[in-house]
């Protein structure tokens, strides 16, 4: 890639934010329910306005206050779950991720949504975090970019999970580009004031950046620091009972993103002692002590951090788009 | 100091700790089930300390409660109530806890029960006072404080005739509740679990000693007595229109002067405190209280006086 090469692509004319996939993360529940209250008053005076689709994702969790109903809702988006086999007493959430499907994609598809910003809160000390598929999506890694220059005081990081798009469940994963946007700490089921700020400056930088990127902004090119997961650690458990017999040691709880070497304490037992990591490579820790992970088995990620070089990116220009159209016509089938 | 002042108590011979009486209140939980399984670290000579699980199917779903709350459901008439299986889980649970360590009110009653809890709010070590003239219990708080030192352990009193309810420690003659935060719901973080571990250890000392023999000398008790319920800012169709000031939050036990900061709406604008002095607000943004109307408790500090005891 040369570095003088700008990339061209295509506009963005839809973009999704959705709120309440998981009904207890609360800065995006009401951060959405203020949008929403907020798009009855607003006319759009742009020439080519963006069409911005305001969700609620799980509205019956978001009554209860919970996580789910039935099931994760953000672990319904696989293709298999989508496009299976389905019953009248399928799980709530199944029956309302075909709903989503259907209004924001269908994923794969020509017709899907060109963004999805699903929003999350954590109870981990994560700050905001991008989590996407992809370590080479230019958008996303642009729109991640923008907020960090926009927002300097806020600690940001960009996660890659390496899932193919068949294997992808996430909400995020129905647009034709997507991420959730991760931010805590926040206890579940409370709202705090700063990440529910951080979320709406967020979210706000992001849909500028579409806007400047659709109108022929030439974004110029760079590095992005990457955090790619690579795996999961559980809690040390109890044979019978499958129950905890160590928490998050006092060392580690807190300090995601800081590089955790081998031998570092990881769990410390309620006997008092300490367990150490024992991998080979020094790694950087995340999602430590999430609260929804207790029952997924997931104590902390780990990932490798790695620099990426993102190029300059603008928008296609409509000859450009045509000129593509010529050149791969199989594209336009629908 | 007249003789007079002096209070006598029965020993203390039985002691319970609740934990789960909010399931997804982790610290107690994971206390009292390690305890269940090894209760060496409890023992103390000439008393006997039943660490119990208050409210086994909240805790297995990790929810507050499956019902209703189970710290509320002790009241005259719940525990009262005929209808058996037909009655809320929590109320069933309230009269089978009050038949093991009550019942409430009498002489067959337990002596002390701790009762467990975390919150999300910033209160660090609190513990939770439901009489002002109980002198064991001051002296007891009295004790741990002093132990602590120089770390904090502040008391809550809540005698309030409309704010005070009725919680599963209530069963006992001498209720003594106890509350770290902030901890999320769900999660253990193993410095508050460690926390309450360690007060815990202290009260217990402290019976132990007191059953020994000594005797107390009168003392005086920092205390902060509940005074109101803040709710949140809600509109006509009472959806919470604002939320805990970034002053405020985490701010819990500071003074909240008329004028300073209180809510911010999701706009960005401040609501401000229009009391009439200053208070000590605490339980601010606690999760549980969303859906029971309340963003924070004020409360004024007080000096509570104890009486010296000993043991009858």
């Amino acid at each position: 890639m040369e570095v003088d090469e700008v990339v061209c692509l295509p506009r963005l004319p839809r973009v999704a934010v959705c709120g309440g996939t998981h009904g207890n993360e609360l800065s995006g529940v009401y951060l959405m329910r203020e949008l929403l209250k907020m798009e009855k008053k607003e006319t759009e005076k742009e020439e080519e306005p963006l069409s911005v689709l305001m969700v609620l994702s799980n509205p019956r969790a978001m009554l209860q206050c919970r996580r789910y109903v039935d099931t994760d809702l953000n672990r319904c988006f696989t293709h298999a779950t989508l496009n299976g086999p389905i019953s009248d007493a399928a799980p709530y959430e199944i029956i309302r991720s075909r709903e989503l499907n259907a209004m924001l994609g269908p994923k794969g598809s020509p017709v899907a949504v060109d963004l999805v910003c699903d929003l999350h809160n954590t109870t981990a000390n994560m700050g905001l975090c991008l989590i996407a598929y992809s370590d080479c999506d230019w958008i996303c890694l642009h729109i991640f970019r923008h907020l960090q220059r926009q927002m300097p005081d806020i600690p940001m990081r960009y996660i890659h999970f390496d899932v193919s798009n068949k294997e992808s469940y996430s909400l995020d994963s129905v647009g034709k580009h997507g991420f959730a946007m991760e931010i805590g700490p926040q206890p579940h089921g409370v709202v705090r004031s700063n990440i529910y700020t951080a979320m709406k400056v967020g979210v706000q930088n992001m849909l500028d950046w579409v806007r400047f990127f659709n109108s022929g902004t030439i974004f110029e090119g760079g590095f992005v620091d990457v955090f790619s997961m690579i795996k999961h650690i559980d809690y040390p458990r109890d044979g019978e009972t499958r129950n905890i017999t160590a928490a998050i040691h006092p060392q580690l709880q807190d300090r995601d993103f800081c590089q955790l070497h081998p031998e570092d304490p990881l769990f410390q037992t309620f006997s008092g002692e300490t367990l150490r990591y024992k991998g080979n490579e020094p790694l950087y820790p995340f999602f430590i002590n999430e609260c929804a992970y207790y029952e997924k088995g997931i104590a902390l990620s780990l990932a490798r951090k790695r620099r990426v070089m993102i190029p300059a990116i603008r928008v296609q220009t409509e000859q450009e788009k045509q000129a593509n159209k010529q050149e791969y016509p199989s594209e336009e089938e629908e | 100091m007249s003789y007079n002042n002096s209070a006598c108590f029965n020993e203390a011979r039985r002691v319970a700790i609740f934990g789960g009486t909010h399931g997804n209140e982790m610290s107690g939980v994971t206390l009292v089930n390690l305890w269940v399984k090894n209760s060496a670290e409890i023992q103390r000579k000439g008393v006997e300390t039943k660490p119990f699980i208050t409210n086994p199917k909240a805790v297995e779903k990790c929810t507050r409660y499956v019902d209703t709350d189970l710290n509320r459901a002790f009241t005259s008439e719940n525990l009262s109530a005929s209808g058996g299986d037909d009655q809320p889980y929590e109320v069933q649970r309230a009269q089978e806890i009050n038949g093991i360590f009550g019942p409430k009110g009498s002489p067959e009653a337990y002596d002390v029960i701790f009762d467990l809890h975390n919150t999300t709010s910033n209160m660090g070590c609190t513990l939770i006072l439901e009489s002002s003239k109980d002198h064991f219990n001051l002296q007891m708080m009295n004790y741990i404080k002093k132990a602590i030192a120089p770390g904090s352990c502040l008391v809550l009193l809540n005698e309030h005739p409309l704010l005070k309810y009725s919680t599963s420690r209530s069963v006992a003659k001498h209720p003594v509740g106890l509350e770290v935060g902030p901890q999320p719901q769900g999660v253990l973080r193993s410095n508050i679990f460690e926390a309450m571990r360690v007060i815990l250890k202290h009260a217990l000392d402290f019976i132990e000693l007191f059953n020994e023999g000594m005797e107390f000398p009168p003392c005086t008790v920092e205390a902060f007595r509940v005074s109101e319920r803040i709710d949140y800012p809600r509109d006509a169709n009472g959806n919470i229109i604002a939320m805990v000031h970034p002053n405020l939050q985490d701010c819990d036990w500071e003074p909240l002067n008329p004028g300073d900061p209180m809510f911010q709406t999701f706009d960005g604008k401040t609501i401000r405190y229009q009391g009439s002095g200053t208070v000590y607000p605490t339980f601010i943004n606690e999760a549980a209280y969303y859906e029971k109307q309340q963003a924070f408790v004020t409360t004024r500090r007080e000096t509570l006086v104890a009486s010296s005891i000993r043991k009858a």
